[in-house]
């Protein structure tokens, strides 16, 4: 007779990829559902059995969800945001919640970085340029903007945020930040909002998490501050820009351009974005590399682990 | 007293231009029809000679301008002037040192997250709808990659303190070995690529350094690795390149530069382990000014009899 599963892997088919190094190590139940009723209609027979979900893809756990999972100590997610758990109804529950932690910090950062030398130097657009054969009949590209040198504003400045910042640093780059805690250790100047954070850096970068206090909390008036030579690189969630008024403020040349990973309806898109040269788009793949997975698959692990084991959870998120 | 001519041998920057034409007798060479006949009509009034990174002065056009006293370049590159007849006959020559160094910089490691993370593809792929229908696939991570720079000069040094704050190990190929600089030191360019994932050209393009990028060094670096070019396009075998990548035995190819810009292999244009740059390194707004500044600045210091501002020869 076949242990029962006590932990289900909750995740998009083609993100099986932690399922042998988990099932290896516990008996595991794999399931792939867009939206909570599927699921537990899937599970009912093993659903008093789970103590631990891993959470992948960013299924949406609420209250019902977790009602009809009695014995669920144990939530596992493998994003660093929680915008899509109910985080309150898990404390009232007794449930622990682990996320991300550092796991792909680093491939955020960089292609954070990398979004933001596309748009000012305009890589994509010149790229196509060559590729369409432009360069040898219509002469030289237009001229681009300089990065180095320029001011940064780090919204949020976490593990993602700090490493933005040390690359940057090299570029001669101004960094400055707002953030929900103002450091005496950090090096950075601090400024109390982000409407003084716009209005005193030529680019502003969005990697805070996304909750009641932050959302939209790039709107318009943040926009008109950050001003016609401003830009914006967004790595946090979509629903931290007023996507709406965002769309008109490029269209508008409000603010000098964007570099966007995340969106308010991904994967749907503003298409009025399409045409622009001006934005760079990114299909939120900012943590897909191979070495970001391996990194989130050993950390799953190790979370379950440690839980059932007793042991303090590596990544664990505070809930209150 | 008569207006000092100065020949500009192509179109490189209207700001540059509006300021030469401000002071001399401006002549735009790639407007004359008959060029022959424009240097012998010209050949007692011209001074001065500006050029860039596409076209300078060979040894036959310093022969025809025997009143050229000085060429000022719109570029640090001198590739395309004939340093050693300048120096035979006492022509001065200045460049665009440190104004344009930040913009190479910036750029080459530009060119490596957009080779690397595949940005311009992923750019097409959300821009075309596509991603309704499924997720990109993955790419590869630069932080920590091995980073071996070609020339540890002003833009190499560059290149090499922004790598490092990816946690990149910075290796290097030089003339002569830095003791100080802290990163690896490589005697040869085939060791160099052997031992790193990203080869970076920052080198200038002389004799010696023609081809410096050829097969044996392709296959060192091998289909894991990845090569950047923001020096010349002569600096690497176009040919091989283009072999190399077609066959899958190098990794991919960031490139700012062509053997004959601006044409570029159209057999590069299908491949998506590419990114292919219109010669921007320095194209930006504030530099090109900076660099006309430098031009101007130049002529100027030279014909009021005072210190060149970046004199080379």
């Amino acid at each position: 007779m076949s242990e029962s599963p006590i932990v289900l892997v909750q995740r998009p088919p083609t993100f099986d990829f932690m399922d042998e190094l988990l099932g290896r190590n516990f008996p595991i139940l794999t399931t792939h559902h867009t939206s909570s009723v599927p699921l537990l209609n899937s599970l009912s027979r093993h659903a008093s059995s789970i103590r631990a979900v891993v959470n992948m893809g960013m299924l949406k756990i609420d209250a019902d969800l977790l009602s009809h999972l009695p014995s669920l100590q144990l939530l596992v997610c493998t994003s660093v945001g929680t915008d899509h758990i109910d985080l309150s109804e898990c404390k009232r529950r007794g449930i622990s919640v682990a996320n991300a932690g550092e796991a792909f910090s680093e491939d955020v950062a960089d292609c954070a970085v990398g979004l933001l030398i596309s748009l000012l130097r305009q890589i994509p657009a010149a790229d196509r340029y060559v590729r369409s054969g432009k360069w040898a009949k219509s002469g030289e590209f237009q001229l681009g903007i300089k990065l180095s040198g320029k001011r940064v504003g780090i919204l949020g400045l976490g593990t993602i945020g700090s490493l933005i910042a040390k690359r940057l640093d090299p570029f001669g780059c101004i960094i400055s930040y707002n953030s929900t805690s103002q450091k005496q250790s950090i090096p950075y100047l601090y400024y109390p909002d982000v409407l003084s954070l716009a209005a005193n850096n030529d680019v502003i970068v969005l990697c805070c998490a996304l909750n009641d206090q932050t959302r939209h909390i790039v709107n318009r008036e943040v926009m008109e501050s950050l001003g016609k030579n401003g830009f914006i690189i967004n790595v946090g969630r979509g629903g931290l820009i007023d996507e709406e008024e965002l769309v008109k403020c490029l269209v508008d040349g409000v603010i000098g351009g964007a570099g966007l990973d995340v969106f308010e309806k991904e994967p749907r898109i503003p298409t009025e974005l399409f045409g622009l040269d001006n934005v760079v788009l990114s299909p939120h793949a900012a943590m897909a590399t191979p070495e970001s997975l391996d990194n989130i698959a050993q950390l799953a692990l190790a979370n379950l682990k440690a839980f059932f084991s007793n042991q303090p959870l590596i990544s664990p998120v505070r809930l209150d | 007293m008569e207006s000092i001519g100065v020949l500009m041998m192509c179109p490189m920057n209207a700001y540059l231009e509006n300021e030469l034409q401000k002071r001399y007798n401006l002549h735009r060479f790639w407007t004359c029809p008959e060029k022959p006949a424009f240097l012998e009509t010209h050949r007692n009034s011209i001074r001065a000679i500006v050029g860039n990174a596409s076209a300078g002065a060979d040894a036959q056009l310093i022969d025809d301008l025997p009143k050229l006293e000085i060429i000022s370049s719109f570029s640090v590159g001198l590739d395309r002037i004939d340093l050693g007849k300048c120096k035979e006959k006492g022509i001065r020559v200045t460049n665009t040192p440190d104004v344009l160094t930040e913009d190479v910089a910036d750029l080459a490691i530009g060119l490596i997250l957009a080779l690397l993370r595949r940005l311009c593809q992923c750019d097409s792929y959300v821009k075309s709808g596509k991603w309704k229908y499924g997720d990109f696939k993955l790419t590869t991570k630069f932080s920590g990659k091995s980073v071996g720079i070609i020339g540890l000069g002003r833009i190499g040094t560059a290149i090499a303190k922004r790598a490092q704050g990816f946690s990149c190990p910075i290796n290097y190929y030089s003339r002569t070995e830095k003791p100080d600089v802290g990163y690896k030191y490589y005697p040869t360019v085939v060791e160099l690529a052997q031992n790193s994932d990203i080869l970076v050209v920052a080198c200038p393009l002389t004799d010696e350094t023609r081809h410096i990028v050829n097969r044996q060094v392709m296959d060192a670096l091998g289909p894991k690795g990845v090569l950047i070019n923001i020096g010349r396009g002569p600096h690497v075998d176009e040919k091989e390149l283009v072999k190399a990548l077609t066959e899958g035995r190098l990794g991919g190819a960031g490139l700012d530069v062509f053997e004959e810009e601006p044409h570029v292999p159209e057999e590069l244009f299908g491949l998506e382990n590419v990114v292919l740059l219109p010669h921007v390194g320095s194209a930006t707004v504030e530099t090109r000014n900076a660099m006309a500044d430098l031009v101007v600045g130049n002529l100027e210091a030279h014909f009021a009899g005072k210190p060149l501002l970046t004199q080379v020869v």
